[in-house]
């Protein structure tokens, strides 16, 4: 495997599959009543936050957990981040601390790519200002493989706020990498600059789209992009790019809806599509958790899963 | 008095016309004789190349005010290890250099350093916000001839005009930085592809052009003078070319990183090549090369500006902009454009000497080299190769982004009104 998982990009064809393919094996150890494996017994895992993120950093901290690594939770609140100590300083105590894993979130892009020089632990990107979230796209990878069998040739469209979202930067990646075919579909100023050098294709006009499609991604759109004139309110973007049950009728028999969460119901998706049948946004959370054992696992070499 | 001879060396003289193998002797603080005599001590300067010493429009020496980054003292230092005569650092100091007593401070300091000329930069506004306009007059009685809240637009167009008015009244030059704020909120690196991958907020070239743009309209409908600091991309070339064939009386500036470095560097998220404007790509390095060229970018200033290391060393959004210059911009000047077929020896030196202190009006500098003129020179060997070690610099910052390249060019001797402030490469204690 890899020395460290900063970016999808990192990762070929071939990695994104031992990795959903652990993944798979890994995900019954859930089952059993017994939730843990001494996989990574003696390691040691360090959460480092400086962002805030319940959900993510759970769900690390579970899988890290349930391969016996000893956790440690660093969030920069409450910590001497806070008090003016910087990334590289933070850097250096933990390496001094000997831990093997760091698993970082940071609302500055290039912040885990930074810390590699500065420590010997492999570095596990948990989010990074707009830029990367690969454990996010591997875990929904992984659910849409669960879902939908494959994920060579399936027809997916990540809609919305593109240009501020480093879900959809590594999403998009991961699934031109195995092969998919995305649309990115959203209003021209939450598209990034230079969308057309992304290897898919670009649509405005979301009713287009949706019966060509496999997979809808829907991004969270934050509010504060309306006062910077993005798009000019939230209802007008709920009628033109949000999905709503009218449009969710209109998707292929036995297409999925998903959602990185967390979730503006009622902008970009309705409450009425965020719990139909076909979401499939809570098997997301589900699966990061296995997901996250299987990284943690291949780039820590532990023991062999015990199956 | 005691006459010093350098021999042999290529004399390149931009202002005189001359590039020609010569003796130069000077004595005292003067240049007394060009030709073949051999007065004096003789230094031998066979295979060095004589020159104006180099004047830099665009630095910061950061005193008064982050003396942790840079002092007069140390910046001059490097300006003479650089090749320079004369530097002219920018207001954004702190306390701001928008009343007479910074400009009295920062010249007193280089005065006791004795390095090198400054000639110091006055705020166009009070406090760089753009909103009132600083009391110039104290300032250009002390000398101050050009005005700039370098770092930060005036954005607005009613100050920007009254300024370019005002400053008539001494037929100063008006220098704005050209960034259109509101297009650059956040802005981080070069807008573009490679941003967008990088998750980096945008510095679209647009928000230069339209500034530039309307800084040449204003300038041009009152006969104002203006000058472009850190041209960056091609669009604002395309634009002062446009503007000088109507005879607006602009002059514009380039620095090395911007026709050297693209935003290529940026996929390391190393602070040391962020810089503001940004790095940006290959055709605007290509545009700013062929604007300096065919003359539409007058000269080649530094944008000098050092940042601590623990500045430096943070999250890339959190790491304040700026790179080091003045000990690299000669010989990446010969390296990348002489070397490189895009400039003569002669348009080089005029670039690094002759145009700067002709378009801010300083006198003494940038030639010509000739008997009754101020010693103000540079020898420096045009082939010598050397390694860029951070270390080994005279600033008291490091952010210089050729750290560990090769460049070829090295600074000899240099002679401020005929005393060694480096010599044989060594800066003069």
């Amino acid at each position: 495997m890899i020395d460290h998982l900063l970016s999808i990009e990192d990762l070929t064809a071939d990695h994104i599959t031992e990795v959903l393919d652990t993944a798979e094996a890994l995900k019954d150890i859930a089952l059993r009543p017994i939730k843990k494996v001494p996989t990574l017994r003696g390691r040691t895992v360090c959460n480092l936050f400086f962002e805030d993120s319940t959900r993510t950093r759970i769900s690390f901290e579970i899988a890290a957990k349930r391969l016996s690594a000893d956790v440690i939770n660093f969030s920069a609140k409450g910590s001497s981040v806070s008090k003016g100590e910087g990334l590289k300083d933070t850097a250096l105590t933990l390496q001094a601390m000997g831990v093997d894993a760091i698993v970082v979130r940071h609302s500055a892009s290039g912040a885990p790519q930074q810390l590699t020089q500065w420590v010997d632990a492999k570095v596990l990107n948990a989010g990074d200002g707009w830029h990367q979230h690969p454990t996010q796209a591997l875990l929904d990878l992984f659910t849409i493989r669960e879902k939908l069998g494959r994920l060579d040739g399936l027809r997916a469209a990540v809609v919305g706020d593109v240009f501020h979202s480093r879900v959809a930067r590594s999403l998009v990646q991961g699934l031109t990498t195995m092969g998919a075919e995305v649309t990115i579909v959203g209003p021209p100023t939450l598209l990034p600059p230079r969308v057309d050098t992304w290897g898919a294709a670009v649509s405005y006009d979301i009713d287009e789209v949706v019966p060509k499609t496999d997979v809808l991604y829907m991004l969270r759109v934050q509010r504060e992009r309306m006062s910077q004139q993005f798009f000019p309110s939230s209802r007008e973007y709920a009628r033109l790019w949000g999905i709503d049950r009218d449009r969710l009728g209109r998707l292929p028999e036995g297409a999925i809806v998903m959602h990185p969460g967390p979730m503006n119901r009622g902008v970009e998706i309705s409450a009425d599509v965020a719990d139909a049948a076909n979401s499939v946004i809570t098997d997301q959370v589900t699966n990061g958790i296995a997901v996250r054992m299987s990284c943690l696992y291949l780039m820590l070499g532990g023991e062999e899963v015990a199956a | 008095m005691t006459a010093l001879t350098f021999a042999g060396a290529r004399v390149v003289d931009p202002a005189a016309n001359v590039d020609a193998v010569a003796n130069v002797t000077i004595d005292g603080d003067t240049v007394t004789a060009v030709g073949d005599q051999r007065e004096g001590t003789v230094v031998d300067a066979d295979g060095l190349v004589l020159a104006p010493g180099l004047v830099d429009l665009h630095v910061h020496l950061r005193e008064p005010g982050r003396e942790d980054a840079e002092t007069v003292a140390t910046g001059t230092a490097a300006a003479a290890a650089g090749g320079f005569t004369a530097v002219c650092p920018m207001a954004n100091t702190d306390p701001v250099t928008d009343h007479a007593g910074v400009v009295e401070q920062v010249l007193r300091l280089a005065r006791d350093a004795g390095h090198c000329d400054v000639y110091p930069v006055g705020a166009i506004t009070r406090g760089l916000k753009g909103e009132e306009l600083a009391e110039m007059g104290a300032m250009a009685a002390l000398g101050v001839r050009c005005f700039s809240d370098d770092g930060m637009p005036v954005r607005s167009a009613q100050v920007m005009r009254r300024a370019l008015e005002y400053v008539r009244t001494w037929d100063a030059i008006i220098c704005n930085h050209a960034e259109e704020s509101a297009l650059t909120g956040g802005a981080q690196m070069n807008e573009g592809q490679l941003a967008t991958l990088l998750g980096l907020a945008g510095w679209p070239r647009e928000a230069e052009d339209v500034m530039v743009a309307r800084d040449l309209v204003l300038a041009g409908g009152l006969g104002a003078r203006l000058h472009v600091p850190h041209v960056s991309t091609a669009g604002a070339v395309e634009l002062i070319r446009q503007a000088k064939q109507r005879g607006v009386r602009v002059t514009a500036e380039a620095a090395p990183h911007h026709f050297t470095l693209t935003e290529d560097n940026a996929t390391t998220y190393d602070p040391v090549y962020k810089v503001n404007p940004p790095l940006r790509g290959k055709e605007d390095i290509e545009a700013i090369r062929a604007g300096l060229a065919d003359g539409t970018i007058d000269a080649i200033a530094t944008d000098h500006a050092p940042h601590p290391p623990e500045q430096k060393e943070q999250e890339w959004m959190h790491a304040p902009p700026g790179m080091l210059g003045l000990e690299t911009s000669l010989a990446l000047t010969l390296t990348e454009l002489v070397d490189g077929g895009v400039l003569t020896l002669s348009q080089a030196i005029a670039a690094l000497s002759t145009n700067p202190a002709r378009s801010r009006d300083i006198s003494g500098h940038g030639g010509p080299i000739q008997p009754g003129a101020p010693a103000n020179l540079v020898l420096f060997d045009p082939q010598q190769q050397w390694t860029v070690d951070a270390r080994g610099l005279q600033s008291r910052s490091r952010n210089t982004p050729y750290a560990g390249m090769q460049l070829r060019g090295k600074v000899v001797h240099t002679l401020l009104r005929g005393r060694f402030t480096c010599r044989d490469g060594q800066v003069a204690a």
